[in-house]
């Protein structure tokens, strides 16, 4: 089959590789008929995320249609067209009990510290992603879920973490009728954030990038106030001055380890590897909230230390929420949303390359060029 | 506005908001949505149809953290740990997730993993090539001057960077490459001359 491999930092190629075989009774083999890039899987490609070995295939954001199952799957059957969470998750472990999914103890013997997730290194199990023409999925009676006869694929695929995880972060924010929201990034995941936090009852929602494509898109698409901080000297300050000087109520870090707004941290992170991660946004929504206000981290950080302010954040009382999304609870909730017109996430979508073409869509995703806010993979045997 | 006891008054109301953003307050009430509360207890919700599933057969030994009891019954296969940085892999995973030392090892193997590999394309029919796997042609075929210039984009900054990043594998191998052969040259001449 063909799959995309890793070569090291800034190097990707599409090679040639044996179909993944069954591996356990409840393993199946989904054929990829779409697949995303996703901004974390820029960490990957900057050799951010320790432990990501040249060879593996990336990609956990993907559907398909269901090839091979393995003897104990009940709920799948082959010729089934399906959606699969970026997480894997054995469903009863004591955190699946609890609905933490993406907590799963049982699929990721490399880190307690973080659950299994699809083509995402081997701090997270070290399973091949999607951006291949075939994948093995773990317990398939599990994760995956079968594509409703009227969803599109470009939203199903993107409903696999993108909007998920956006929709989530808002969660964690836990808004109230009237809050005021900023969101820190207006890739994906912020402008899902964005939208989804309207359906909570905010009163205000404020999307901050260097971006002006994407800060466009949060205006048309999420509805939002919008601010480029490169254009004011101290974007915390701004905040303070757009909300009577209080800090907003809740703030989303939808930017994550590769954040921009300060070089050093920059430099010491994502060139150097010797942060977890950029703290800039996170470090600006923790200033840019109230006192007693809730900060919601969605974007992903990698397992090392990052220069996080938790002075302030210990000082002004605030609440943190924080975790990798746990997709298939959202589910239920999101398809209804999608199927009422409430969300449209394949709205976002910029660029649809094939797979062969996958270093380009890298490379174009990475340096945000031709505007791009969400890239597509469409593998060949598609 | 003075600091009181008062919230600023918002520009539109609930009512307006609702009228002009479509699905504004479906999920109004925090108690009613899909993470709420964060720990829920169900077992049967999932699908899983056993206690603790089966295992897995370990078919290589697997690396795994030691923060572990044992192996996790399922795993993932792609890529084992391999020469040189294999080493260095087996020997972060003898320390805890908690120590530094554990991480910054895995990125350094990442780092010989990387090189070892570039150097051993060098010898098969599908070498490294910089300029197809770094995607760089998207530069002139998707608008690289013009999604930059007159832009005020903070990344600006440290883009000249990754050139170096990207292409400094290759000046490393290079160099590899021709000291080994320089040397190589001098025995055999040496060893023509005796």
């Amino acid at each position: 089959m063909r799959a995309m491999v890793y070569r090291g930092p800034w190097k990707i190629r599409v090679e040639e590789k044996d179909v993944p075989p069954i591996e356990h009774p409840n393993d199946a083999i989904v054929r990829v008929t779409l697949a995303a890039i996703c901004g974390s899987d820029l960490h990957l490609y900057h050799g951010m995320m320790p432990d990501t070995r040249v060879g593996m295939t990336f990609g956990h954001e993907f559907i398909g249609v269901v090839e091979e199952v393995g003897p104990s799957v009940q709920n799948l059957k082959r010729g089934d067209r399906v959606m699969v969470p970026f997480n894997v998750f054995c469903g009863s472990c004591f955190f699946c009990a609890r609905g933490l999914y993406s907590n799963c103890h049982n699929v990721n013997p490399n880190a307690t510290a973080v659950g299994g997730i699809y083509g995402y290194s081997h701090t997270c199990g070290g399973y091949d992603g999607g951006q291949a023409e075939f994948v093995r999925v773990p317990f398939a009676d599990v994760g995956p879920s079968l594509i409703p006869e009227w969803m599109d694929d470009e939203d199903a695929v993107l409903l696999t973490d993108a909007l998920a995880t956006g929709y989530f972060g808002a969660q964690l924010g836990d808004i109230i009728e009237g809050d005021v929201v900023v969101v820190f990034g207006a890739g994906p995941v912020g402008l899902f954030a964005a939208k989804s936090a309207w359906l909570m009852g905010a009163g205000r929602v404020i999307v901050i990038d260097h971006l002006e494509y994407r800060l466009e898109k949060a205006r048309t698409f999420a509805h939002a106030e919008t601010y480029n901080f490169t254009e004011h000297d101290d974007v915390v300050v701004h905040m303070k001055k757009i909300t009577e000087h209080l800090g907003a109520d809740v703030a989303i870090d939808a930017v994550g380890a590769e954040a921009d707004g300060n070089f050093v941290q920059h430099l010491t992170s994502v060139k150097l590897k010797l942060q977890g991660g950029s703290p800039v946004a996170l470090n600006w929504a923790i200033d840019s909230v109230r006192k007693g206000g809730t900060v919601s981290v969605m974007g992903a950080y990698g397992p090392m230390f990052s220069a996080v302010k938790f002075g302030d954040a210990f000082n002004k009382g605030l609440t943190l929420r924080m975790n990798q999304c746990p997709v298939k609870r959202q589910w239920p909730r999101l398809f209804e949303h999608v199927r009422n017109g409430y969300l449209k996430p394949s709205d976002i979508v910029t660029h649809r390359i094939p797979l062969e073409h996958i270093a380009e869509g890298y490379y174009i995703f990475s340096a945000k060029l031709d505007d791009c806010i969400k890239p597509l993979i469409v593998p060949n045997a598609g | 506005m003075a600091y009181t006891a008062d919230k600023p008054v918002l520009a539109e109301s609930s009512d307006q908001l609702r009228a002009r953003i479509p699905g504004w307050g479906v999920d109004l009430d925090p108690k009613d949505r899909p993470s709420v509360p964060r720990e829920r207890f169900d077992p049967n919700l999932s699908g899983a149809h056993w206690d603790f599933p089966e295992r897995q057969p370990e078919k290589r030994p697997r690396e795994r953290s030691i923060e572990h009891e044992f192996l996790t019954p399922v795993f993932g296969t792609s890529c084992p740990p391999k020469g040189v940085s294999g080493m260095m892999r087996k020997h972060a995973y003898t320390l805890s997730e908690g120590r530094a030392a554990h991480w910054l090892i895995l990125v350094a193997a990442d780092r010989v993993d990387a090189l070892g590999s570039h150097l051993r394309s060098f010898l098969t029919l599908h070498p490294d090539d910089p300029i197809t796997e770094s995607g760089v042609l998207s530069e002139i075929s998707h608008h690289g001057m013009a999604s930059r210039v007159g832009k005020k984009r903070a990344d600006l900054a440290h883009q000249p960077l990754d050139p170096i990043i990207a292409v400094g594998p290759w000046v490393v191998a290079g160099g590899v490459v021709y000291v080994g052969l320089k040397g190589l040259l001098r025995a055999v001449t040496r060893a023509g001359r005796d």
